[in-house]
């Protein structure tokens, strides 16, 4: 018994020191989707069909394959193609953080591109149509009116979205990357426990998520201007007979 | 260019059959841990609605742990962990060490067991949905539980939860391709070996993603029509 606790504690030991690697893969791709996603989201509300059709393109490209199959295929697949092979890119796409940053960018990029074209959609068209009529252009508009409104419908959505992409951060184990699962996979090759070392690994992950949620839950009451103000004391009943 | 055209070809260099197969097996996959997770998942909602207070928590607790964590890390350890358990357990309990358990059931029920997770939260919305008034109404008119979910729940939520179940379909389709590490040979294990085998990743992978595109816009227009013919007494 005494030996097994021990066991977990020196295995948690380890898994924790690759938790930068699961949050550096996931920050990186989180503000490089998001980024992305905001382009993609214009492009969808373009004028021209060109910007339009990209985006559209783009979507169905990487929503509709497994993020597995785009991660192999930039890390395998690109290496096989002279021009990056031999050329200043190799740098990059030899490092398998990278291919899988890049991966995840991309197709959560498309997801998040969707979460936030229906927050558009879904932005009174009287606020905007007001804020013309005020004399707004471009840019401001979208400061002042549209993108309070966007955020505050796109949030819950978008935390979900966030926890999706830390389980997908697990993925890189499979292109040699020791993030969280990696480690957790290395260790099983030594000691073959695998039960203890995957059940540390989950808690990991749980305990990465609960975090991100409960912060996004309170950046969301934060930001939730419209909420219902916390209702008064109830009036106490009078002791007193009215006279 | 010709050398390509070989390589996916139907001769004997060609890798078109194993692919094709793959997709089958892909299919296979999926339809099988979608059903797991529709079953476990209506078990879930009921236990999350109706069942005693400890049953509520144990759904409540099973649903927040098989959606925070990954999917490819609940694969893993039911492929690598069931068998030691199952070894542990014949061993305590003095049976004879049952054979392993094969990839393609440890795959389904892995993902199936997550796909149940997400389900179960569906079938609770879209019980949620149903007006207050009619199982009111129901009880009114002296229906017990399971006439009131034969007559009210069952025809209306099957409705109000296609389109989610829809997008269920779609990552379940898309988690399939994790059970790759189990050494199923499904379409991304199967495109994984040709592109080993061969050299030519980029032609390979190229052409999983083609197979998996294909396989989403298909189910996906067929959800579609599905929802639509679900719905087809609602268009005023």
């Amino acid at each position: 018994m005494e030996e097994h606790l021990t066991f977990i504690g020196s295995v948690t030991a380890q898994l924790v020191r690759a938790v930068p690697v699961t949050l550096l893969i996931l920050a990186v791709s989180g503000v490089c989707a998001t980024v992305l996603a905001t382009g993609l989201t214009a492009m969808s509300v373009a004028r021209s069909p060109l910007p339009r059709l990209i985006q559209r393109t783009w979507t169905f490209l990487f929503r509709g394959t497994p993020l597995i199959l785009q991660i192999f295929m930039i890390y395998y697949g690109f290496a096989m193609v002279p021009w990056i092979r031999h050329g200043i890119l190799w740098a990059a796409f030899r490092d398998p953080v990278f291919c899988t940053c890049l991966a995840m960018t991309c197709c959560c990029s498309a997801y998040i591109a969707e979460i936030f074209r229906g927050a558009l959609a879904a932005v009174p068209r009287g606020e905007i149509e007001a804020g013309r009529a005020c004399g707004m252009t471009g840019f401001m508009l979208l400061r002042r009116v549209i993108a309070p409104s966007l955020i505050r419908i796109a949030l819950p959505s978008y935390s979900n979205e966030i926890i999706m992409m830390t389980k997908s951060t697990s993925l890189a184990s499979t292109i040699t990357v020791l993030d969280i699962t990696g480690v957790a996979q290395q260790v099983i090759a030594h000691s073959y426990r695998t039960l203890d070392v995957f059940c540390a690994a989950a808690a990991l992950y749980l305990l990465i998520n609960a975090t991100l949620s409960t912060l996004l839950t309170a950046l969301e009451r934060r930001l939730d201007v419209d909420r219902a103000p916390t209702p008064l004391a109830p009036i106490p009943p009078t002791l007193e007979p009215l006279s | 260019m010709m050398d390509d055209l070989t390589l996916l070809g139907f001769g004997p260099d060609g890798w078109a059959p194993l692919l094709l197969k793959g997709c089958l097996l892909t299919l296979a996959v999926s339809a099988t841990s979608m059903a797991i997770g529709t079953v476990l998942g209506v078990l879930l909602a009921w236990a999350r609605l109706k069942g005693p207070r400890w049953l509520r928590r144990t759904a409540l607790v099973y649903g927040v742990v098989l959606r925070g964590v990954p999917e490819l890390l609940v694969i893993l350890l039911l492929y690598f962990g069931l068998p030691s358990l199952i070894l542990s357990l014949s061993e305590t309990f003095g049976w004879e060490a049952p054979g392993l358990p094969p990839p393609f059931l440890i795959g389904s029920v892995s993902v199936g067991l997550v796909s149940a997770a997400y389900q179960a939260e569906i079938f609770r919305g879209g019980v949620g949905a149903i007006p207050r008034g009619q199982f009111e109404a129901a009880r009114a008119m002296g229906f017990g539980d399971l006439m009131c979910f034969h007559r009210i729940v069952l025809p209306q939520v099957t409705r109000i939860v296609l389109p989610a179940l829809g997008n269920v379909w779609q990552f379940n389709l898309k988690d399939s391709a994790l059970i790759a590490v189990t050494g199923l040979s499904e379409l991304m294990r199967t495109s994984l070996v040709a592109a080993g085998s061969t050299r030519h990743p980029f032609l390979f992978f190229g052409v999983a993603m083609a197979l998996y595109l294909v396989l989403t816009t298909l189910s996906s227009t067929a959800f579609h029509y599905g929802g639509r013919y679900s719905n087809r007494w609602d268009r005023g």
